[in-house]
């Protein structure tokens, strides 16, 4: 079963958002903010009948969203675990991977535990494939270990940032979410310079300019698409300072979608 | 719809006549909020002493201590630079040149989004760095990085709009960024970059209260800082 595909079925962002009458953000309710609506029953039938019994129970939509974020810490987790003990890190960079390997742990048990206490089921584990089809070779050739690391945890800070806005009912999960948001922030400027370091990326920078995947694969240009937004709050923010265009993309990291990270992360999921 | 960032009536009324760039960010709010401005008008600063900042109440409180921070950062780096310690390597100037243009263009972007609710320009107190010390430099940028990081993470839940949650979710994965490689400058390879002392057992980084925050940013603000009204919950 491929759990992605799952998800990419759900339009976590688009779903309705279904609030306990807790915060002062219901008052905002009536002005439509939350409003967006696509019934539950939108849902091709087909892929209900497929869905592990309890995940995705759409009575919460941040379980929805916890299972979303579970699916790409069960992809971290794996890369680095398996990362961890091939032998291709360096004894140099071991320390880098250790940590954030633990990490990525972490992520998942507190995951289940906050999918769980929020009265739903956590998704099983799917299968991952880290060479995408025979593109990449991460377990044997370092530098290819050192460009999905980057991709993922690039990708992770934007998956994280894209759902915050569908978190907003539970201040708890929303906090707990931008905390894991910033660590895979930490993760991806380490490996981001680590890169460069390594002689993979002259111009890297723990920071991403304009929408460059640097020297990576094309295949990974979908993880950076966008980055190059200069419109904030429906103004260019390069155009109230005097730091230009590169710094002012530089300085704001974008969102991606629910469907845009599952179109980056089902290269790695297989049945 | 989100609260707004009007304050006046006027301003609801001068974007129709005055398509002046930081009036777009009107946009959010709409001219059907202007009623807003009566509950904001509780924000404006403490005119009584000129030396007292009051951040103000609900989004706008929040944005305004976003941009606190931000002058915070900005004026420190703006130091840094105009001044290289001695011996600083050019990874490090490149590092600190670039950390410098984010957070300047993170302020000049508050102080443009809030408008006329924006807060005055502060005044700093860096006597307790030494811009001539790679260390003080150095650890000092790790401070306020940090600072940063759990700042925005901790307001986060403070904030009403989605919109104005997004904008924060994008300022802090930077300032995560600049956290991890100043650690990573002043620790290479290590497990600083993400260590054990601000991220917990459960992966998860910083997240402290606007009145934590502002009590170490505070030891740097020469201006009083009033967050009273800020929302807690």
């Amino acid at each position: 079963m491929n759990i992605i595909k799952l998800l990419e079925s759900f339009n976590i962002g688009e779903t309705p958002n279904v609030k306990k009458a807790t915060s002062r953000r219901d008052s905002f309710n009536m002005f439509g903010q939350f409003g967006k609506t696509l019934a539950l029953a939108a849902v091709p039938s087909v892929v209900l009948n497929v869905i592990p019994k309890g995940a995705f129970a759409r009575t919460n939509d941040i379980v929805g969203v916890l299972n979303f974020a579970l699916t790409l810490e069960f992809l971290e987790r794996e890369f680095y675990t398996m990362g961890v003990s091939s032998g291709v890190i360096p004894t140099a960079d071991m320390a880098i991977f250790n940590q954030i390997k633990k990490h990525e742990v972490a992520h998942v048990t507190f995951l289940q535990a906050a999918i769980t206490g929020s009265g739903g089921t956590p998704i099983p584990q799917p299968n991952f494939d880290f060479t995408a089809g025979g593109a990449f070779n991460p377990f044997n050739v370092y530098a290819d270990f050192l460009a999905l690391s980057q991709a993922f945890e690039d990708t992770g800070v934007r998956a994280y940032k894209g759902q915050a806005g569908n978190l907003m009912s539970s201040n708890d999960v929303l906090t707990a979410a931008l905390q894991i948001h910033s660590v895979e922030a930490r993760h991806a400027s380490e490996v981001r310079r680590l890169r460069k370091k390594n002689g993979l990326d002259s111009a890297n920078k723990g920071w991403i300019t304009g929408s460059s995947r640097g020297t990576l694969p094309a295949a990974t240009q979908a993880v950076y698409d966008g980055e190059d937004n200069v419109m904030q709050g429906g103004v260019d923010a390069s155009t109230v300072t005097t730091v230009g265009v590169t710094a002012t993309q530089e300085g704001f990291d974008e969102p991606l979608t629910d469907t845009q990270v599952v179109a980056i992360a089902n290269l790695f999921i297989v049945p | 719809m989100e609260k707004g960032i009007i304050t006046k009536p006027d301003d609801a009324l001068n974007i129709i006549q005055k398509p002046a760039t930081r009036l777009q960010f009107l946009r959010f709010s709409g001219l059907a909020m202007a009623s807003t401005a009566l509950v904001m008008a509780g924000c404006k600063k403490d005119n009584n002493d000129p030396d007292m900042v009051n951040l103000g109440s609900g989004d706008i409180g929040i944005l305004n201590y976003a941009y606190a921070l931000e002058q915070l950062e900005a004026a420190f780096y703006t130091q840094v630079v105009s001044s290289y310690y001695s011996g600083i390597s050019s990874d490090e100037m490149a590092v600190l040149a670039d950390i410098q243009k984010h957070e300047v263009g993170h302020r000049d972007f508050f102080k443009a989004a809030i408008g006329t609710s924006a807060i005055i320009d502060l005044t700093f107190d860096f006597s307790s760095v030494d811009f001539s010390s790679r260390a003080s430099v150095l650890g000092t940028a790790k401070a306020f990085e940090d600072l940063g990081v759990s700042a925005y993470n901790g307001a986060g839940k403070l904030i009403v709009s989605g919109d104005y949650l997004l904008i924060a979710g994008k300022i802090v994965s930077v300032e995560a960024r600049h956290a991890a490689a100043i650690r990573d400058l002043l620790n290479p390879n290590s497990a600083d970059f993400a260590g054990d002392d601000v991220v917990d057992g459960s992966g998860l980084d910083g997240a402290k209260a606007p009145s934590a925050v502002l009590a170490i940013a505070g030891t740097y603000i020469k201006n009083s800082i009033d967050a009273s009204n800020l929302p807690t919950s």
